[in-house]
């Protein structure tokens, strides 16, 4: 199983700690990686390029498929918000060939072509369409029993449906619980999983997106949750970064720590702590890691 | 077919002042909606249930609930592609108070929508009597996604940003406010936009798409929301964090092909707004000691100039090639990281100056005489900014220790 990978801008910026668990986890999965391909692949805009421009936005994206097509090996990504941009732009291209066409003037310049074949997924599809859920189960070294983790999806992984492929597989909308049960960890079921992490308005309204961290995270942490488990890195990053301002506001101690996806499945395969960097986050994962069993 | 119907139920004149939720079993036809069921317990089941509905085929907006946690017209939703394991959850719309079990109070949602003046205030002189004001096809096939609307409120409901900040005007007003800013016949599109500019309007959406997913009618609010962006930053409401963060976003892809972690809070806040860069220093410390550190110097993607060319060809705003041109990195040295740094040294100093003999004529005789450290000055400020940056020590253990001493 080869991919074209894109990683995304966080995962190479301020969550670092994403890429090396996933390069980790992905090793042990028989998931290999085309990086080189991909390396001059740009930013999906992550839908704040498209509000100013969206034929733009289209035309990054139709290069960096392009881009992928080129090596010949299905597109991979590890970030909802990616996923989301991504899975929105393929649709318009493929569903409008003129429009197709008009985009792919601008690429002609670098000699790149998109012709409407990738297929973008994200690592959590990818495991339970490709791997398989039983491959992920055989390779757990080291269960999680009794460990509680609260799934949290992010927007862009769950909404449009209609642009995500949700009819064709249905097995995505619960991708996430899928994984948390292979990995032998309990699933606790809240009502935000679905909702915003509020990264998208903390740089413009903080009070309004510290308050859903506060709420996800107290509603979490209530049920019982001993983490939560996230494949998009922006919503890490809202959600761990800011939790001692929701503390702070919910008046109340929080300490959730907040993981990425790949960072779980490692626990669960017996990858040293250290080697996804989890001592690299803003909420100290610690306390966590005793219940799990493996040293930090 | 057999469904169960649990529906969440509310009355304020009852002595439970709580919600709780009623099964009622019913037997439905394959082809009944929701609507039918409720309508079915009411009729027959219990007369006390109370539910707004009109139309019964998605035209009047009255219907609009929750069902199995998700906003849609109650006559809309055919029970047998919901039901779950036999049964289906009914709960009032969200982000409305209400009124009486699946009825709630709209006057906010009415008062937003009046907020945003929703009439057509015609440009120019009137044309004469026999002519009408034109608007181009292209135009009115555009707002006839909008008119689409039928104010049932599903966006509302399931917003959120309105769950955590009434204030926000909401997805329903705004694509309202939309209808009328792309309106070619209304004169009023810079007073408008300079409205939609202020907090709660426009740049307080989130983009989560639940007002996307919910719309029973295509509307679109949320995109909506976006060309009202694209218009405001275009007619030059360029001030706003929202307006600076997107273009701080967009120039940081331009330039280096991917985000620029370190100048993006700078340029969002502005350079100059002191007060809001020194707020984020101890999120910028806490990154540091967690080793979160986005590189500083500039990371070009290989074949930056390919995205360069597609920036310059498509972007209409940006397509002057020697505009002045600072690399956000530079801007970045300006980041939170660095003015902690620079904070630091400055505080190094300061206490510096306060021990040394220089100055000691400045000081209090308590301080000239020995009897008080001079570092006490200094120790409530240093406890304060440890205390912060502190991973181990974050906000919410001082609430912890707060409340321990209250309950001693
Ligand atoms: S996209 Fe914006 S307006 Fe729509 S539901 Fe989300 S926050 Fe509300
Ligand atoms: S935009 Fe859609 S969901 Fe919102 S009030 Fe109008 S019709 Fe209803
Ligand atoms: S009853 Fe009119 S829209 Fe449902």
């Amino acid at each position: 199983m080869k991919y074209a990978f894109y990683p995304g801008c966080v995962s190479r910026g301020a969550a670092p700690e994403l890429y090396d668990a996933t390069v980790e986890v992905c090793s042990r999965l028989g998931i290999e990686l085309e990086y080189d391909s991909m390396s001059g692949a740009s930013c999906t805009g992550a839908g704040i390029l498209q509000e100013k421009n969206l034929k733009l936005g289209d035309t990054l994206n139709a290069r960096t498929f392009a881009l992928a097509e080129k090596t010949g090996l299905p597109l991979m990504t590890i970030c909802s918000t990616c996923q989301g941009v991504m899975s929105q732009a393929n649709d318009r291209l493929k569903s409008d060939p003129e429009y197709l066409a008009e985009i792919n003037k601008s690429l002609a310049d670098e000699g790149l072509e998109y012709k409407g074949t990738a297929d973008p997924r994200h690592l959590l599809w990818v495991l339970i369409e490709d791997v398989g859920i039983e491959k992920v189960k055989s390779l757990v070294v080291k269960p999680m029993t009794g460990f509680k983790a609260a799934p949290f999806y992010g927007c862009y992984i769950v909404r449009p449906s209609s642009a995500l492929g949700f009819e064709e597989n249905p097995d995505r909308q619960d991708s996430l619980e899928q994984v948390i049960e292979a990995v032998g960890a309990e699933v606790v079921d809240f009502p935000g999983k679905t909702l915003c992490c509020g990264f998208p308005i903390v740089m413009i309204n903080e009070k309004n997106a510290v308050k859903m961290v506060a709420n996800h995270t107290t509603d979490a942490k209530d049920l019982g949750a001993d983490a939560m488990v996230t494949p998009c890195p922006l919503c890490h990053l809202n959600l761990d970064g800011y939790q001692p301002q929701a503390a702070s506001m919910a008046k109340r101690p929080i300490d959730l720590p907040i993981l990425h996806l790949p960072q779980m499945l490692g626990l669960a395969m017996g990858i040293n702590p250290k080697d996804m960097r989890l001592n690299g986050h803003m909420v100290s994962t610690k306390k966590m890691l005793t219940k799990v069993a493996v040293s930090p | 077919m057999e469904v169960t119907l649990s529906v969440k139920r509310f009355d304020p004149d009852s002595d439970q002042h709580s919600s709780y939720n009623q099964d009622y079993v019913v037997e439905m036809e394959e082809s009944a909606t929701v609507l039918d069921g409720l309508i079915k317990v009411r009729e027959e089941v219990d007369g006390t249930l109370a539910l707004r509905c009109s139309c019964r085929s998605a035209i009047c907006g009255s219907c609009a609930m929750r069902v199995n946690g998700q906003a849609r017209l109650a006559c809309n939703t055919k029970l047998v592609d919901i039901v779950d394991s036999g049964k289906v959850v009914v709960e009032p719309a969200g982000n409305m108070e209400v009124v009486k079990d699946l009825v709630v109070d709209f006057s906010p949602f009415w008062d937003k929508v009046r907020d945003v003046k929703p009439w057509l205030d015609p440009e120019g002189p009137d044309p004469d009597p026999d002519q009408e004001y034109l608007a181009s096809n292209e135009a009115m096939l555009d707002l006839a996604g909008v008119m689409a609307c039928i104010m049932c409120g599903a966006c509302v409901s399931d917003c959120t940003v309105l769950e955590v900040d009434p204030n926000f005007l909401g997805p329903a007003a705004l694509a309202k406010a939309y209808r009328f800013v792309a309106d070619p016949r209304d004169s009023d599109d810079e007073p408008r936009l300079s409205d939609l500019n202020e907090y709660g309007g426009m740049w307080d959406c989130t983009r989560c798409m639940q007002c996307v997913e919910v719309c029973p009618k295509g509307v679109d609010p949320m995109g909506r929301i976006m060309s009202l962006r694209d218009k405001a930053m275009a007619t030059g409401y360029t001030s706003t964090y929202g307006a600076r963060h997107s273009m701080a976003f967009t120039n940081g892809v331009r330039q280096e092909g991917r985000v620029d972690e370190l100048s993006l809070p700078v340029l969002s806040k502005g350079v100059f707004n002191i007060v809001e860069q020194i707020k984020m220093i101890p999120l910028g410390i806490r990154a540091q000691l967690a080793g979160k550190r986005p590189p500083i110097l500039p990371h070009k993607n290989p074949g930056q100039e390919n995205v360069r060319r597609i920036f310059n060809r498509l972007d209409k705003h940006d397509n002057s090639p020697d505009r002045l041109e600072i690399p956000t990195a530079i801007i970045g040295l300006a980041s939170p990281v660095v003015l902690t740094f620079v904070a630091i040294i400055a505080f190094l100093i300061l206490q510096f100056y306060w021990n040394s003999e220089s100055v000691s004529g400045l000081k209090p005789d308590a301080y000239q005489s020995g009897s008080v450290e001079p570092f006490t000055r200094f120790s409530y400020f240093h406890n304060c900014f440890w205390f912060y940056c502190d991973p181990e020590t974050s906000g919410s253990e001082l609430v912890v220790n707060s409340n321990a001493e209250a309950e001693r």
